[in-house]
């Protein structure tokens, strides 16, 4: 997995709530056998006409937000289905961290398992952090998980917390089928154990 | 004397191998349930680092999500991306030597429902999925929920899961249900109240005497849609009505160990003065048969109610529900009722039992799908088409003007060819609503079956209760 350390980019403002894992990447490319290259089609029924057009007002479009790290989103983002390739087409695309007052439970976890940092604020801090991405491309926000602090573009600091063990891993961008084959000794006491205490399972 | 425990509490307590200082757990899974869509990168990354199927009896896969439901898909999945991914769990499933019920087996159907009809969810089990509506098999008082694929991979290699505990959340929907609504309209009632982020951080017991009075295959329908809610599971103790469902299915264990199992089963309840963190307490009688009108499954209404405004919402809602009316062509102030539709779909693993199709057949009965229309019925799996043939309920949909299909997640998600197209508005037993869920541009209004089935006949969304 990809480190996470410390960007500093230009932040996308997508301040509608709850965008779920349909918008970020419709069913049409779950179809894949593959993790790579989903990036061309991230938020593609919004980024896209049927004909394969771009739509000029869709946020990551715009000249200023077309290398977007950063996407700060509104209440809820990644609600809906378990699809990892909603964080694989973000990440793909080049955004490292999303940042929202609240994310649906698998969508959140699936970004620790491919690098990518999901931030939680309450809403007022993030109010400030969408007017800051709306300036712009002018507009880089650094995101330091080391550290867990956000600062904006005019240098204002907001720390943020994440979960020790994510951190440690995301950081490091350890595998984490790696960490828990080395603890298979208790793996194998508890199967022993629950063998006899529920042998029907 | 040990602190009362939830339900929760007891099944996670029961399950972790490894606990760290900071509370980060290994859980052991007891079931992993596999389908095509989000298994082929997990199968591949075992591959790449030499890696096996750590238990390969606890790992069951069934392909549903891209499966055609034609009844000519014996000839094979003409979609070539759809029928690589198809082939893909084949093979996966042959070299890692888990259970697996192809496309030609009368027992394939979607992984949710297939799951306890096989007695392979149990209660007391922790069950895991690449799926959100695992949530699905806390009906059983199991502890399951959806996960990504990298998950999926970390069970396969190790049978655990990296987990911290989720918070305690009693759901209570008190008294009786009046004639008319059904278990769908508690679970929309319950998002409605709480939206779709409610849940999030929590476990949900859903609890309470309308609870109890659900059937199964009610309990499934509520549980299922937990994800809906934000919940990372839902979960319901195991009763009487539990383990006679259970009993003499294949998986179910069998003399001794049956008897052992329900000894162990009986013990899975909350205990008195256990502690939740948050709790939400509904009358069942004031729950009513619900739709949705926007592109999110909070957005649930009665239906006697009006199309909303946005100005009745605030904050991030408000623009929200404009996109919302705009997408889904609706007039602020129009009547729920008046609402036309021109599909019908009937399935999925929210609705797709046996019950269901019993609750849709019996409105049905002797009456024709509005001329025009579109109507489609899916079972879940191969035996509750099966079942339904055997009852007379294929006869009284086809009567009327049912399209009968094969079994698959079809139009739920319309990852195979069962699409709505552009601005075509469907009448849905199905779990989501999101923009696109059942094509593109399509318009998604989630309903029980009883009110699908209502909708087909007159041509526009119905109030059941005028129908029984």
């Amino acid at each position: 997995m990809d480190k996470f350390e410390k960007i500093t980019g230009i932040a996308a403002p997508m301040p509608l709530v709850n965008i779920d894992t349909d918008m970020i990447i419709p069913k049409v490319f779950l179809k894949t056998i593959k993790r790579s290259g989903l990036g061309v089609n991230l938020f593609d029924e919004m980024r896209f006409d049927r004909e394969g057009n771009e739509i000029p007002d869709f946020v990551l479009n715009k000249p200023q937000y077309r290398d977007a790290e950063v996407l700060v989103a509104g209440d809820n983002f990644g609600c809906g289905s378990s699809r990892e390739h909603a964080p694989w087409a973000i990440k793909d695309f080049g955004i490292r961290c999303v940042i929202s007052t609240s994310f649906a439970d698998i969508f959140y976890n699936n970004c620790f398992k491919n690098g990518i940092l999901p931030i939680v604020l309450p809403q007022e801090q993030v109010d400030v952090l969408m007017q800051d991405a709306e300036k712009g491309a002018n507009a880089r926000m650094t995101v330091d998980l080391e550290s867990q602090e956000i600062t904006t573009s005019d240098g204002q600091v907001f720390p943020f917390e994440v979960d020790a063990f994510r951190k440690h891993c995301l950081i490091n961008g350890l595998d984490d089928i790696g960490l828990t084959m080395e603890k298979s000794a208790s793996i194998d006491r508890f199967e022993s154990a629950a063998q006899v205490a529920r042998p029907w399972v | 004397m040990t602190a009362p425990k939830t339900l929760y509490d007891k099944i996670w307590d029961a399950h972790v191998a490894d606990e760290a200082d900071d509370g980060t757990c290994l859980l052991y899974i007891d079931r992993h349930l596999v389908h095509e869509v989000t298994s082929p990168q997990a199968f591949e990354g075992l591959r790449m680092a030499g890696r096996k199927v750590r238990a390969p009896e606890k790992t069951i896969a069934v392909p549903d999500h891209n499966v055609p439901t034609t009844l000519d898909r014996a000839g094979g999945i003409t979609n070539e991306e759809s029928r690589i991914q198809v082939d893909a769990l084949d093979k996966n499933a042959k070299d890692f030597g888990i259970h697996y019920y192809p496309v030609s087996d009368v027992r394939q159907g979607i992984v949710h429902i297939v799951g306890p009809e096989q007695g392979w969810t149990l209660p007391g089990m922790t069950v895991v999925c690449g799926d959100s509506h695992t949530a699905t098999h806390g009906a059983f008082g199991s502890l399951a929920h959806g996960i990504g694929t990298s998950e999926v991979e970390h069970v396969l290699a190790t049978q655990t899961l990296i987990q911290k505990k989720s918070k305690n959340m009693k759901v209570e929907i008190t008294g009786k249900l009046r004639p008319g609504v059904t278990a769908k309209d508690i679970t929309l009632s319950v998002i409605g109240e709480t939206g779709t982020a409610g849940g999030t951080g929590y476990v949900i017991e859903y609890c309470g005497e309308a609870i109890r009075d659900l059937s199964m295959e009610g309990r499934m329908t509520v549980c299922n849609m937990a994800i809906e809610g934000g919940a990372r599971a839902g979960l319901i103790a195991p009763d009487e009505k539990t383990f006679e469902y259970v009993k003499g299915r294949p998986h179910a264990p069998k003399g001794a160990a049956w008897e052992a199992a329900l000894e162990w089963w009986k013990t899975l309840y909350t205990d008195e003065g256990a502690h939740f963190d948050k709790v939400i307490t509904i009358k069942g009688e004031d729950i009513a048969p619900v739709v949705t009108w926007g592109t999110s499954p909070e957005d649930v209404l009665p239906i006697t109610d009006v199309v909303p405004s946005p100005d009745d919402f605030q904050g991030g809602k408000v623009e929200a529900a404009k996109r919302s009316l705009e997408y889904m062509g609706l007039t602020p102030g129009m009547k729920l009722e008046d609402i036309q539709i021109d599909t019908v779909f009937i399935g999925s693993c929210t609705n797709g039992r046996i019950e269901d199709l019993r609750a849709a057949a019996a409105i049905l009965k002797g009456k024709k799908v509005k001329d025009g229309m579109r109507a489609m019925v899916v079972p879940g799996s191969g035996l509750v088409r099966a079942q339904a043939e055997e009852e007379g309920l294929a006869e009284i949909f086809k009567d009327a003007g049912f399209e009968w299909r094969l079994a698959g997640c079809s139009m739920c998600l319309a990852m195979n060819p069962d699409q709505l197209a552009e601005g075509e508005r469907c009448a849905s037993t199905s779990n989501r609503n999101f923009e696109g869920r059942q094509g593109y541009k399509g318009r998604t209004h989630l309903v029980s079956p009883a009110m699908a089935a209502a909708a087909a006949i007159t041509g526009h969304l119905t109030d059941v209760r005028e129908m029984m």
